[in-house]
């Protein structure tokens, strides 16, 4: 991708950085301003917007009743899918999902599955027959940088924010009663993401740091602290030493905003 | 599918084919099997077999896609309908989409992009055949078709994975170890510039685990560089040879 960022901004933000400053005042290991709001889309089942800075995802969760994976058929199923609006970002263009979209899903499905934040177990209505569905949406609706952790985030608060329609089998087949009640939520992960310019690494990096930077590394963190997803991108790369520094500073960030997060 | 089997490793510390916690499977490696290719390189690894070959620099087409400052790397992983169990649909999956886009960052940082302005480098990886593990076999054989193209590179990119298995931390998971395991992390490192190039993880591990399953998996990559320079020397030692005849 072209940079769409001046060569002397690019110094001003390297120098900055090497100075241990950025140019928006943070420090290099500072989050923007986070704002989470739940439940904003009635129709849906559950719904959360992330405001990161300027960065805003809107995520909403549908749930429908349907065949489970032959596989595994005594557990529900959990679909991710990213769409990168073309009213966030002048780069985005419409379209089928194009490789960021389809990675920006497959990491928010990545933090949630593999830390088993959802109990599909539960969710299971007739086994090998019928099973919930669980469908998250994640719509990008401005652009500014760090859109990872922003969708992780508003994925898991939008899945606390979800009701699963209760249910009764009458001569087999499903009939959806009045009531809900929330999903079953095992875990919370918490993805956050490190940029890396002048060799040194930054957290939440914004859109004219992503431009410049020369590779990122998300991490997803379960309750317990331990990682439950990892993915590098960008086309340059970490030194082991790097890696060690970011699994530290990513554990320190993911328990600072757990507890700034009242769930 | 497989049922899953009750213990991964025996007591003795063997895994189900019979290796030891840090052991490779078996690797072969071959470069320059195709001969419309710039250059071209096979690899097994296990039961994974897998043809990576790779045309340019040349012009861009679409050309609106070149820049005007640098070439572009393009990348197509791609599995063969029949290299899985259950046949694969051959249209691209999100799966496939998401590893092109992984491996194409990991191969980019081993290339002088600005050395070929105006022009792409096209990757392909056709997985022939899949017993886990074939992101990080791909790259092994990708950057060795790049470097059979004669295109200058900083280090050869080798790839291995590590993972967590019942309790412990093996090296290159096969397919039944990967899907009933704990964790798996892929790593793509260039062992002269101790820079990690690609770095993925799923499952769940402490970060202790995790590091140490990332050193581990950078000592596998160490084991197959060797096999990856041997298997460029073969190649151009016979042309050497050839040529002075």
């Amino acid at each position: 991708m072209s940079s769409l960022v001046t060569r002397v901004r690019q110094k001003q933000i390297g120098q900055l950085i090497d100075a241990g400053k950025r140019l928006d005042g943070r420090g290099l290991g500072d989050y923007r301003e986070i704002k989470l709001e739940q439940g904003l889309i009635e129709r849906a089942e559950g719904s959360a917007r992330v405001l990161l800075g300027k960065t805003e995802v809107l995520v909403g969760v549908k749930i429908e009743t349907g065949e489970p994976f032959p596989d595994i058929p005594n557990e529900g199923v959990l679909t991710v899918n990213a769409e990168l609006v073309p009213l966030a970002s002048a780069a985005f263009e419409p379209g089928p999902p194009d490789e960021n979209s389809i990675e920006l899903a497959r990491i928010v499905d990545r933090g949630i599955r593999e830390s088993k934040a959802l109990d599909t177990g539960k969710l299971c209505i007739e086994p090998g027959k019928n099973v919930f569905i669980v469908f998250v949406d994640v719509y990008v609706l401005n652009h500014d940088g760090n859109l990872i952790d922003a969708s992780a985030l508003a994925a898991v608060a939008a899945l606390l924010n979800t009701k699963m329609p209760n249910y009764e089998i009458e001569d087999g087949e499903v009939k959806i009663k009045t009531g809900y009640t929330p999903l079953p939520m095992k875990s919370h992960p918490i993805t956050v993401t490190l940029g890396k310019i002048n060799d040194k690494l930054i957290v939440d990096p914004w859109l004219e740091e992503e431009q410049i930077m020369d590779a990122r590394i998300s991490m997803a963190i379960n309750d317990e602290g331990n990682i439950c997803a990892v993915q590098k991108g960008g086309a340059g790369y970490f030194t082991l030493q790097q890696i060690v520094e970011a699994t530290k500073i990513v554990q320190e960030k993911a328990a600072e905003l757990r507890k700034k997060l009242e769930w | 599918m497989n049922e899953k089997p009750e213990k991964l490793i025996d007591k003795k510390g063997y895994r189900l084919d019979g290796r030891k916690i840090d052991e490779l499977r078996p690797v072969k490696i071959e470069v320059g099997v195709l001969s419309n290719a710039d250059g071209s390189a096979y690899i097994e690894q296990g039961k994974n077999k897998i043809l990576a070959a790779v045309f340019g620099p040349r012009e861009m087409h679409p050309k609106h896609l070149s820049l005007p400052d640098r070439m572009v790397l393009r990348c197509r992983y791609h599995m063969a309908p029949f290299s899985v169990q259950e046949r694969k649909s051959p249209a691209p999956s999100r799966r496939e989409v998401e590893l092109s886009k992984v491996i194409r960052e990991s191969l980019e940082p081993s290339l002088f992009v600005d050395l070929y302005p105006r022009t792409g480098i096209d990757v392909f990886v056709e997985v022939l055949q899949a017993d886990g593990g074939t992101r990080c076999a791909s790259i092994t054989a990708a950057s060795l078709a790049i470097a059979d193209a004669g295109i200058p590179m900083r280090d050869l990119v080798v790839a291995c994975a590590a993972g967590k298995v019942d309790d412990t931390v093996v090296l290159d998971l096969m397919d039944t170890e990967d899907k009933a395991g704990v964790a798996d992390v892929p790593v793509a490192f260039m062992p002269n510039l101790n820079a990690v190039t690609l770095l993925q993880m799923d499952g769940i591990l402490t970060p202790e685990e995790f590091e140490n399953a990332v050193n581990m998996a950078i000592e596998g990559c160490k084991k197959i560089y060797d096999l990856q320079k041997e298997a460029l020397k073969t190649k151009y030692m016979n042309v050497k040879e050839e040529v002075e005849e």
